[in-house]
Order: structure tokens, then sequence, then C-alpha cells
């Protein structure tokens, strides 16, 4: 399936592939519907900053959070943002050792959305410290009372395997850039830009020796990212499963995390990937057999978080604690049922769709497909979060959790932020690697002599 | 005039057009005595490096090395601050509970075996360094697009530039030319 020939399409030679996604950049201004999405989406991270003062100023009171449920949208969304940000290194590091040859046209932009996805992640946790900026406690520094984080913490863990993916993400997708600035370098006319390429391309020329030591580190960096995208979800289910509540304390948390992670990462990258192909014409690159593949992984994962859900439900009733089944009927009939039945929908009835051939190569229906499993993966993380805070041990302690205008501006000026920045990758970096998509095409020419 | 009469040459540069061609240049270069050929090309081709007689080592065992110092330096420290600089008591359970320091070990030695690799990576491949006479050679800014150089240097100990010509001509390149240095 995944042979050079199925994942390009065209007639494409070194020079024409290497000009068309570079002229992206280079020479031809963008449309005006990106630039509407641009300025738009740029008024939505001014408001995002505009709240995040009113936050500082005010406190966390603004949000709905309180007492018993102090976690709220803030956390739902730290957990959905980095879930996201996981396919991006699945595909660039996981589809590499795998030697998958369908994921040289995606991983470039994949890997940026993985990088924004985890700075809006790495966001909402600092935010809903309260005291955003004592942030730095949790580092180890040498303060003049001696004291150091609390290493048994999974918060602190969490700190150190964010910032490890989000630095190591960005290394991978650095390095692999270096051979695309150079060519930017070479191609581009004016003389700041030309600089501008020259200096990031850190000299690259593109000599033998350089391509064997960037082809190893980079094998060297996929190999360790690999248990990295396994272990960031897993750090961050633990921040749940550790703690001793109804529906959190669960040993299922880490691969039902991971599961999901994935799952939403790659309606994510479909999300992104339909509109920029058409966009940017990049049907010969982002072909149907791209997206076969994705909605694949995409049927996988979520009959594995269908599973989590089965098994999260016959464990409380084989357990036997009567919190975890009172909490499990609650999911049901509860106040937040509604969530809990849209989440369901969302994340396992309509991906069964995927199982037909004509849904997975139908780029309209797995857009929308797509979005509907976001929404439903946000309603995933929104549910866990609070659904077993609202109902604790003690009916004294029970109370729910309403999102203000706050809650909500927070999460739309995050997907503001995150499409602002998404859209300047695509107007400022090559959306797809011109160095690999040459190497298809060499590959394209071995196999057809 | 001859400008390499006047001004000692860095090299002759044969550009190609494909990488096969770039290939068989590389191959026959090395089976010549040119041990310090240089090639070119837009992309990893497979097997140039071996033509050349290049291997990639060190990089991998620094990046062992960084991971396994990351391991251990976060190891150490999370022991040295619950067991040594600031122990708690809580209710007599132990300071030293290992279990515990494992996701933060394991961040540190991804993230220490990661510079180590891009770093080395960077020194083994002589970057940053934003000069390098080859950008000289005519046409070279197609290097990143689709043309293929070999450049064969004159202090390689077994270039004279009449037979170094003559080679890459054999090898049916667009074109020869002189390297200024």
């Amino acid at each position: 399936m995944s042979d050079a020939s199925s994942v390009l399409r065209g007639r494409w030679g070194y020079a024409s592939i290497t000009d068309h996604i570079a002229d992206r950049v280079l020479t031809q201004p963008p449309g005006p519907l990106w630039r509407l999405a641009f300025w738009g989406t740029f008024c939505g991270m001014l408001a995002f900053g505009a709240a995040t003062a009113h936050l500082l100023r005010t406190g966390v009171g603004i949000w709905g959070v309180n007492i018993p449920v102090g976690w709220g949208f803030a956390i739902a969304n730290c957990v959905w943002w980095i879930g996201i940000g996981h396919a991006g290194t699945f595909i660039s590091a996981v589809l590499l050792l795998l030697r998958q040859k369908w994921r040289t046209s995606i991983n470039r932009f994949a890997e940026a959305m993985t990088l924004f996805a985890a700075t809006m992640a790495s966001l909402f946790p600092l935010l809903h410290l309260g005291r955003a900026w004592k942030a730095y406690w949790l580092a180890p520094y040498p303060d003049n009372m001696g004291l150091w984080p609390q290493w048994r913490s999974p918060l602190v863990w969490d700190f150190f395997a964010i910032a490890t993916y989000i630095v190591v993400s960005f290394l991978f997708w650095y390095l692999g850039m270096i051979p695309d600035l150079a060519t930017l370098r070479d191609r581009a006319s004016g003389r700041v830009r030309r600089w501008a390429f020259a200096l990031a391309a850190l000299g690259w020329r593109g000599e033998a020796r350089q391509w064997m030591h960037h082809e190893r580190a980079y094998l060297l960096l996929a190999g360790l990212a690999t248990p990295l995208v396994v272990s960031v979800h897993s750090v961050v289910s633990l921040d749940f499963a550790i703690g001793n509540t109804p529906g959190y304390h669960s040993t299922i948390f880490p691969p039902f995390f991971v599961a999901g992670a994935l799952f939403s990462g790659f309606a994510m990258v479909l999300t992104l990937a339909i509109p920029l192909r058409r966009a940017f014409g990049l049907q010969d690159f982002i072909t149907d057999v791209h997206l076969d593949h994705a909605a694949k992984v995409m049927l996988a994962t979520s009959s594995v978080v269908a599973y989590g859900y089965l098994s999260e439900i016959f464990m409380a009733f084989y357990g036997g604690d009567r919190y975890d089944i009172a909490m499990t009927t609650d999911r049901w009939t509860g106040f937040y049922a509604p969530v809990y039945w849209t989440m369901l929908v969302c994340n396992v009835l309509v991906p069964q769709l995927l199982w037909w051939r004509s849904c997975r190569r139908n780029a309209l229906l797995l857009f929308a497909l797509s979005l509907v499993v976001n929404l439903g993966m946000w309603m995933e993380r929104v549910l866990i979060v609070v659904s077993s805070l609202h109902r604790d041990y003690l009916p004294s302690a029970w109370g729910y959790f309403i999102p203000t205008v706050w809650d909500w501006a927070f999460l739309a000026g995050s997907l503001c932020t995150f499409a602002w920045l998404f859209l300047a990758f695509i107007r400022l970096l090559p959306a797809l690697s011109m160095s690999e998509m040459r190497e298809l095409v060499h590959e394209r020419q071995e196999a057809r002599p | 005039m001859n400008p390499g009469a006047t001004q000692p040459s860095w090299g002759l540069a044969a550009e190609f057009a494909g990488a096969d061609a770039l290939l068989a240049a590389a191959h026959a270069a090395h089976a010549a005595g040119y041990h310090h050929a240089e090639a070119y090309a837009p992309f990893a081709i497979e097997g140039l490096p071996q033509a050349l007689g290049l291997r990639s080592r060190g990089i991998g065992r620094a990046c062992l090395g960084g991971s396994v110092l990351g391991a251990l330096g976060g190891f150490f420290m999370q022991w040295y601050a619950v067991a040594v600089s600031y122990p708690i008591d809580i209710g007599g359970r132990p300071a030293f509970s290992w279990p515990m320091f494992v996701p933060v070990s394991f961040s540190l030695a991804v993230l220490c075996g990661a510079f180590a690799a891009v770093g080395v990576m960077l020194w083994r491949a002589g970057m940053p360094s934003l000069y390098h006479p080859i950008f000289n050679t005519p046409d070279f800014d197609l290097a990143t697009r689709n043309r293929f150089f070999l450049a064969l240097r004159s202090d390689d100990p077994a270039f004279d530039a009449q037979e170094a010509r003559t080679l890459l001509a054999r090898q049916d390149p667009m074109r020869v030319c002189e390297i200024r240095p």
C-alpha cells in the first residue's frame, strides 16, 4: 500500500516538486481566505491575551471552578491539547521507524501542529496555578529556603514530561527542516529573507557527510521520541489515576489516555490536512491514500477508546465499590449525562463509518468526522475532569461545575491562537518536507525504470 | 587569463543532473584515490557516503551517553533532594521511594539524549558554518533543488589538476569548473 507511487501522484520531478512547495512561502501571496483567517484568529489571540490579563489580575474565580470541582475547563483543555499534540510526533517518529512512506508528506505540518498544541496545553496548568508568576517553583532551582519540588507528585512529573516533549518535538522538527531552510535560502530573492533563511539553515550544503549524520541523528531522535509519545500522556493520566477519587483511580488510564490522544491527534491532522491540501493544491502529495491511512488509525484508536469506556464500566461493577458504581450510573443519568452520551456518539458511534472504504476516501466526510471526533474527545476530557470531582465520597461535598463566559473565552482563545500559529507557519515555512519529497520522487524513478 | 593561475583553487567541481551519475562519479573518484572528495545532493542518496568512504560514528554513542547521564543525573537529583538535602518524615514512609523518581529520570534521559544527538550531529557535520568555498561554484544554488555536485579538493593528497579534470570529464558531467577558495 505504501510504496512510493501510491503516496505521490502526478508527474513530479525534483525541481517542480521543490518549486511547488517553496513558492507557497517565497513568491505566491496568500489568498484572501488565508488573510481573513489570519487576521480573524489574530483578533482571537488578542482576546486570549486580554482574558489572560484579566485572569491574572482577578484570579481563577472568573472561571466556574470552585470546591468541589477545582479543575474545570482549564485542566480538561490541557489534557485535550496535549492529546492533539501526540499525532505529530507519532507520525514523525513511530511511522519513520516503521518505514511508512505515507508519513513523508504530512509529517512536517503534523509536527508543527504538535508544537503549537503542546504550547497551548502547557499554558493552561500555568494559568490555573492561580499565582502564575510563581510557575518557576515547579523547576528545581537553588532557592534560599532550600526547598525542592515534590518529586512524588504527578503534577511535577507533568512539568518535566511536557517540557521535555515540547523541547524534543522542536528539535525533531527543526532538524528535519534544516535542508528545506537551505533550499529556501538558495531560492529566496530578498536580502533579508536570504539572510534569515541562511542563518536558520546553519550552513547546510547538502554534502554527503551532512546527509549521513543528519539521517543518523534524525533516526535517533525518532527512537527517543517514540517512547516519549507513549510516556507523556501516560504521565498526564497519572495526574488523575494517582488521585484516590472514584472514576480517576484506575490502572487503565495510561493506555486509555494514550489511545485517546492519538485518536484526537489524528482527527486534528485531518482537520488541518484537508483544507490545507485544497488551499495549496497538494492533492498529488496528500492523496486519498493518506486520508485512508489516517482514517484507519482513527478507527483503531476509536476502538481502543471504546474498549476503555467498556472496561471502566465493567471494572466499576466487577469491583463492587459502591462509589465507583454510583459514579458510573451518575455518568449515565446524572447532571452531566448529556456530555457522556454526546461523547459516546462522537467517539464510538460515528467513527464506525470508517469501516467503509468509500467513507475513508471521502475528504468532505472525513473533515466533518474529524470535527466530530475533536468535539467528542474534548467532551471526554471534560467529563473525566468534572464528573468525578462533582460527586465525591461525601454528599455534603457535592456540587456542580457550570462554565462561565470566561471558561468559553479561554477555550476559544486557545483555539484561535493555535490556528493563528498554524496559519503563520504555513506562510513562513514549507508545510511539506521538500527534501523528503525529492527522495520520494527518486524512489519512484528507481521503481519505474 | 586563468584565475586559477594567480590564486590557488580550492578544487574542482563537476555538476550532474541525476543521483545515479553522482553515485558513479563518487565511486570513480574514490577508486582513483580521492579520499577527501565531497559530494552534494538535494536529498539523502542511499550508498553515497559508503561510495566516498564515509562512516557515521559517534552520534549513537553520544546519544546513549547523554541519555544515561540524564537518567542518572535526574535520579541522583531526586535522591539528593529527598534523602539528603531536605528529608521529610511523612508517617514513617521511606524517603528514598525510588519508583516515584522514574518519570522525571526518564524525561531527563530523553531530553539529554536528544540534545547530545543533535549537538554531536552538528559538530560532526561541521555546522553551523555559514561560509564554504563550494558556495562559489556556479549553479550551486541548485544543489538544494535538483542538481548534484562532486568536488575534488586540491588539498587531497591524490589531487592533480589535470588528472582530476580528466577524471571528472569522463563521468559525463553537465560541466566542470574550478572553485575559488
